[in-house]
């Protein structure tokens, strides 16, 4: 179908729908690497304009990844609640904008809403939509999630621990989360980005932080992130697996690149379900995700980045994950270029996690060969915070000395709580008061060298 | 470095700094971190910058690998320069069209290993630890009794530009030294990517990598066990990537690893 629309006294034509989303889309540079970016930014407003009328419903007809060809695709509308979508079916995208800013889209309303929603409308939506709307109907999106916490209650943020070490050095790790605990910091997880995929190693690390989360009987859970066929033969070999990840994107050819598809991911939920560690809640998954995974695996089928981004969280919806992210600022600058565009993006990917019913926290961040640095994070963490992001990460003062990439510190976890006063996981929140780690206010209390977390040998 | 006098209390635990890189017990001024540690990570940053735009110096690399008595040919990606790299990752896998050219005239039979050393986000890991790694290699890939093909050196490269050179040699594997984008605190760290029957077309998936090869990371001798480990498993196998888990470490003993355990 063409879509086309006179604006200013010229006629912009879009090939499809595809298209027209890639052209409605705010700038970035994986959309001009991949050749779908508007080309005037005249284009890209009119885009927009004829995005704003085009229904809703549209997405239901018109698949923008093959059906037959893609089985994140068929997912989607395979699992289309129409009865949840009923609320919104007569809207075009620019009316479902308009609905969600107003008093009618309460917090209830839009957690039923979600199963009705494919990823392509809160695609389409975000795109029309400036950062302050993207902020506030995502402040409105509330989920809760449960392991041995309770994650995403109304005025929390948890945190990531992410004590990642360059040889996984056992040592190495266990200081750096000794330091993130000290500092209040791991109620979402305790998480390792191993530098190994040796099995064993991996074995190794996950008894070292199940040792730590058992010996002070911290209420929280470990995952080491690595791919989900390990997770599945560590479970089989008696490991202590909390959570399983895996990097998921949004088409099956992408999916493929990661070596996964909707099967894996469904025999990875069920062997770690099977160990039934989880305490409150068997939500077991932890996914990441990020803007360009799909393009870096020549597997995006014409569609925007974004919009496939967004299609990552309709797979990771299926699985009943803790915890999902972005890894907005990761995947490099050929995808996001500068502050401005990673800025963006998170804000793009929180909103779209959020409506469509995922845990959204976002891995607030950036590598040294994009144009960005602390003062962008600052302003990213910033909004994210102000729009209820689920988690973001904790990495000693950064710095992650393994994975090499800045992301957000234990400090800047305090700096959210002193400014907004978000609160931990109240799991996590007592326990940290009960091992006197925080005062009565919540803040860190004055820390001291016989604190038993410290009495360890150096 | 030596640190000037501050009035922020330092954290109880900075003794846990030696186990670790990674920025820990810095203290805090109220939530936030205390000047020095601001302009500590400025400047960490600033020298990261910096390391990404510095020229790969292709020749003296070359040369460094040929006085281990290897054959070195010089190539460059279909990128013509560092802005364009970092904006066209598809131009920076394949090569130039010339070198390509170049290649096809050095083929003899097929070798059951290329090795390719890409300068990728780091030059200076590049200039730092390739030649001395191939040498650590080396004796081992001789004792496998593996026939080596020219080691080719490419400007402007990415990861997968090894698959197009295995390809155009028929190797059995390719090997791919690169420069790993740089972090803070590890501006020279080399990856090895190791990928079976490397044709044009393969994604992630399909590689096994071996990362953080430098100084303070992984040592030569270690990333050269791991790597003929994973070589000889892939050979077996008749494939790489996720199907080839490593596990190299029941092939030798593990160096003993300090454990450092709290107790309540």
């Amino acid at each position: 179908m063409i879509y086309a629309r006179a604006v200013a006294g010229t006629r912009f034509v879009f090939d499809g729908l595809a298209d027209l989303m890639a052209k409605a889309s705010p700038l970035r540079s994986g959309d001009v690497l991949a050749g779908l970016a508007a080309t005037s930014a005249q284009q890209n407003i009119a885009a927009r304009m004829v995005l704003a009328d085009t229904p809703l419903s549209t997405f239901l007809s018109e698949a923008l990844v093959p059906y037959e060809r893609d089985e994140v695709t068929r997912l989607i509308l395979d699992t289309h609640d129409a009865a949840a979508f009923a609320p919104v079916a007569g809207l075009t995208v620019g009316g479902f904008r308009d609905w969600l800013l107003s008093e009618a889209a309460t917090p209830a309303v839009l957690a039923r809403l979600a199963p009705g929603l494919t990823p392509e409308m809160a695609a389409a939506v975000s795109k029309i939509m400036r950062n302050q709307d993207l902020i506030l109907a995502a402040s409105k999106c509330q989920l809760t999630t449960r392991f041995r916490n309770t994650i995403g209650l109304p005025g929390t943020m948890a945190v990531r621990l992410q004590p990642n070490h360059p040889t996984d050095d056992p040592a190495g790790i266990t200081a750096s989360m000794l330091d993130g605990l000290m500092y209040g910091c791991g109620d979402a997880v305790i998480g390792i980005n191993p530098a190994s995929d040796n099995l064993s190693i991996l074995g190794d690390l996950m008894r070292l932080m199940d040792d730590l989360i058992q010996r002070f009987e911290i209420p929280t859970q470990s995952c080491v992130l690595t791919h989900v066929t390990s997770a599945i033969e560590l479970v089989e070999r008696g490991a202590p697996v909390d959570l399983v990840f895996q990097s998921i994107a949004g088409t099956q050819a992408a999916n493929a690149s990661f070596g996964v598809t909707l099967s894996l991911l469904q025999e990875g939920l069920d062997a770690g379900r099977s160990l039934k560690r989880g305490t409150i809640g068997d939500n077991v998954m932890y996914f990441e995700t990020g803007q360009g995974s799909a393009l870096s695996a020549g597997a995006h089928h014409g569609v925007d980045q974004q919009t496939l981004e967004a299609r990552a969280y309709g797979v990771a919806r299926a699985f009943e994950p803790l915890l999902v992210n972005s890894v907005v600022g990761f995947i490099g600058p050929e995808y996001l270029y500068d502050g401005k565009q990673i800025i963006r993006a998170g804000l793009e990917d929180h909103f779209c996690g959020k409506l469509l019913g995922a845990p959204l926290g976002v891995d607030v961040c950036y590598t040294n060969h994009a144009e960005a640095d602390q003062d962008d994070m600052d302003t990213l963490l910033t909004l994210l915070a102000t729009a209820g992001v689920t988690f973001i990460m904790g990495v000693p003062g950064a710095d992650d000395v393994m994975l090499n990439y800045q992301s957000t510190s234990f400090h800047d976890a305090l700096y959210v709580r002193e400014l907004l006063g978000k609160t931990r996981a109240p799991e996590f929140e007592a326990w940290l008061a009960r091992l006197r780690i925080t005062g009565p206010d919540g803040r860190l209390a004055p820390a001291s060298a016989g604190h038993p977390l410290l009495t360890a040998r150096a | 470095m030596n640190r000037p006098p501050s009035n922020v209390p330092p954290d109880p635990w900075s003794a846990l700094r030696a186990h670790t890189p990674a920025r820990i017990a810095l203290g805090r001024s109220g939530a936030s971190l205390p000047t020095q540690e601001v302009l500590a990570f400025a400047l960490a940053h600033a020298q990261a910058r910096d390391a990404v735009h510095t020229s790969f110096e292709a020749q003296a690399v070359g040369e460094a690998i040929a006085s281990l008595g290897l054959e070195t040919l010089q190539v460059a990606s279909a990128a013509p320069d560092r802005a364009t790299y970092l904006r066209r990752p598809d131009l920076g896998r394949r090569l130039l069209e010339t070198s390509r050219d170049a290649l096809k005239l050095q083929t003899r039979g097929p070798a059951d290993l290329v090795i390719v050393v890409a300068d990728g986000l780091s030059s200076t890991a590049v200039h730092t630890h390739a030649a001395p790694l191939i040498a650590a290699l080396l004796p081992q890939v001789h004792q496998q009794g593996w026939c080596l093909g020219p080691v080719v050196i490419a400007r402007q490269a990415r990861v997968a530009l090894g698959d197009e050179v295995g390809e155009i040699f028929g190797a059995r594997l390719v090997l791919l030294l690169v420069g790993e984008r740089p972090g803070l605190s590890s501006p020279d760290s080399l990856g090895a990517y190791l990928t079976f029957a490397p044709r044009v077309g393969l994604t992630d998936e399909a590689r096994n990598c071996v990362s953080n090869i430098r100084t303070e990371g992984l040592s030569y001798e270690q990333a050269a066990f791991k790597l003929v480990w994973l070589a000889r498993e892939a050979l077996r196998l008749g494939e790489s990537g996720v199907a080839l888990k490593d596990e190299s470490d029941t092939a030798q003993l593990a160096p003993p690893r300090p454990a450092l355990s709290p107790q309540p």
